[in-house]
């Protein structure tokens, strides 16, 4: 028992390592890498950080969550509001983000979360729709499509470094969390939700109340990737809740992976450096996009997620598991 | 324990169950007998919530559990396996189990323990229990037939129902794991005391270890009683022989 608990002790540090590894190398970024690569790094990390948040529900718990770029929105917006139209600390922007954002997620997830499948799907881009319509419009209070810029952030942050680092620390405390809840109870029974709902229930799971539950805590995580955007770009627009986004975050999931925990972090790192790298070229990234999404299903013809499910079965699957 | 009075539920018209009769008293194996499409597997899923009764009272413990939530007729201690394998075929045969036990035990909504580190002593008992320890990291979709059916037993017991109800625990089983399911439906009934509640085709199997058998035909109880009575009964032997949908 007790040589078990030191070995498994050490295989979790052998584990630990590359990360830790992977966190000290970004921490160390600012300092060989010019401003304008910092930048892009903390624009990864924030949008890696809302793919993943979106993975926490999509592939962990199987709903289909659609429009996952309102609660990313709500955040950006929540920080950017306080900061211009109140007097309260800029932190309390901050600490408002995510708590906004999981009351949005609750309230649509109240709404959706009695469909099934795709028609929850449908009925989330029509109610985020609406939130982005509402945002669109609402001059004096949003800004409309012209957005609200020049937004002042605490000095600490204000820099290119400062927004970096708050980028990389926030993204590491909350992948941190999010990888404890995946393995908590609760994460396992998301899971349990995700492959068979009607035995769930037989087992005396509240199915609704945990896609509920996961849903809100997804939102509030997207919201914290939403005030991390305001640091980095000092602006928010109303496409940042537009639908197409979030449909780009899906893609990022399944061109990661999204049966694996970090594989969407990765999907956001490629789609942003595409659309960075592209979009010096030419502003039809997207059709490098298509291409790249073509060439992935032609190569996996079952798709992506048929993929991961074949790797899966053949034992693959396992260290996907443990890696979560 | 258990009542079920004039149950009815039909389908686009098509009336499934349409006087279901049932009595199961604590302690006791009760066995479901009938021909294919008399209403077994409907009445199971009546009784566990999957599906809405459109008539009828159902009583557990003197309370009318009927149009419940599944989930909240698990919880007042109701666990069910079922006829087709209902299992989490992407989780190992241990998180399938665990699943259950932390349902049971409160611990679905913890969000920040370590699931590794919940319900295993629980989980490892049932498992023991049933000869699944050496699968225990399997995929469970992996599992043979077999198994996987004796896998919904253990996912059933992983709610400590006080009434457990079987659909067809053999079905597909070969003769040696029908074998060994019988002698663990009675340990369960002997040495736990749960009460059990199955539906079988096996008649070997159900007038070997059944207290009290009830007859369906097209959707209504033809009669509830020992097996001696059930045996000798003429509307059974109509039901069986002259109706000729299944031999006995």
């Amino acid at each position: 028992m007790v040589k078990e608990s030191i070995l498994s002790e050490r295989s979790a540090w052998k584990a630990l390592a590359p990360w830790l590894a992977v966190f000290v190398l970004l921490l160390l970024a600012p300092r060989f890498l010019p401003r304008f690569q910092v930048y892009l790094t903390g624009l990864i990390l924030t949008t890696g950080l809302l793919a993943v948040s979106l993975n926490l529900v999509l592939g962990l718990g199987g709903m289909y969550q659609f429009h996952h770029a309102v609660f990313y929105g709500i955040g950006a917006y929540t920080v950017a509001l306080v900061i211009t139209k109140t007097a309260l600390s800029p932190w309390i922007g901050f600490l408002l983000a995510p708590v906004v954002s999981a009351l949005f997620s609750l309230a649509i997830g109240l709404i959706c979360v009695r469909l099934s499948k795709l028609y929850f799907g449908m009925l989330q881009i029509s109610l985020g729709s609406l939130v982005w319509a509402v945002v669109f419009r609402w001059y004096s209070f949003t800004g409309g499509d012209d957005g609200i810029h020049g937004i002042s952030v605490p000095g600490i942050i204000s820099s290119t470094d400062g927004a970096y680092y708050f980028s990389l620390i926030l993204t590491a405390i909350c992948l941190i969390v999010m990888q404890r809840i995946v393995n908590s109870p609760f994460g396992r029974s998301f899971q349990a939700v995700r492959d068979n709902p009607v035995r769930s229930e037989a087992v005396g799971i509240n199915v609704k109340r945990v896609q509920l539950t996961g849903m809100v805590i997804s939102g509030a995580f997207a919201g914290i990737a939403g005030s991390m955007f305001v640091v980095i770009e000092g602006s928010v627009f109303p496409e940042l809740m537009f639908w197409t986004l979030s449909l780009e975050i899906i893609i990022m999931c399944l061109l990661g992976g999204w049966f694996t925990f970090l594989g969407p972090m990765l999907g956001a790192a490629i789609i942003v450096l595409l659309r960075t790298v592209v979009g010096i070229y030419t502003e039809y990234w997207t059709i490098v996009l298509g291409l790249v999404l073509m060439l992935l299903i032609l190569f996996l013809p079952q798709g992506v997620l048929g993929y991961f499910l074949e790797s899966y079965k053949r034992g693959g699957g396992k260290a996907v598991q443990e890696e979560r | 324990m258990l009542l079920v009075e004039n149950l009815q539920k039909s389908f686009d018209g098509f009336m499934a169950v349409s006087d279901a009769r049932l009595e199961v008293e604590k302690g006791e194996v009760v066995a479901v007998i009938g021909p294919n499409g008399a209403g077994k597997t409907t009445l199971f899923n009546l009784i566990t919530g999957q599906l809405r009764a459109d008539g009828g009272r159902i009583l557990f413990k003197g309370e009318n559990i009927a149009g419940l939530s599944p989930y909240l007729i698990c919880r007042k201690g109701i666990g069910r396996s079922f006829q087709v394998v209902n299992i989490f075929s992407r989780l190992t045969v241990f998180e399938n189990v665990r699943v259950a036990v932390m349902s049971c035990n409160k611990r679905t909504f913890s969000l920040f323990s370590k699931a590794k580190e919940t319900s295993v002593y629980e989980t490892g008992e049932i498992l023991k229990s049933l000869g699944l320890t050496e699968k225990a990291d399997r995929i469970s979709g992996s599992l043979s037939h077999g198994d996987q059916k004796v896998l919904e037993i253990a996912i059933a017991l992983g709610n400590r129902p006080e009434l457990l109800i079987l659909d067809e625990p053999t079905a597909g089983m070969s003769p040696e794991e029908t074998r060994d399911t019988l002698e663990l439906m009675k340990l369960l009934s002997r040495e736990r005391g749960i009460t059990i509640l199955f539906c079988e085709h096996d008649m070997e199997l159900v007038f070997s270890i059944a207290n009290r058998i009830m007859v369906m035909q097209r959707g209504r109880t033809i009669i509830q009683g020992e097996p001696d009575v059930v045996r000798n009964d003429t509307h059974v032997q109509e039901a069986y022989l002259g109706g000729a949908d299944e031999g006995i």
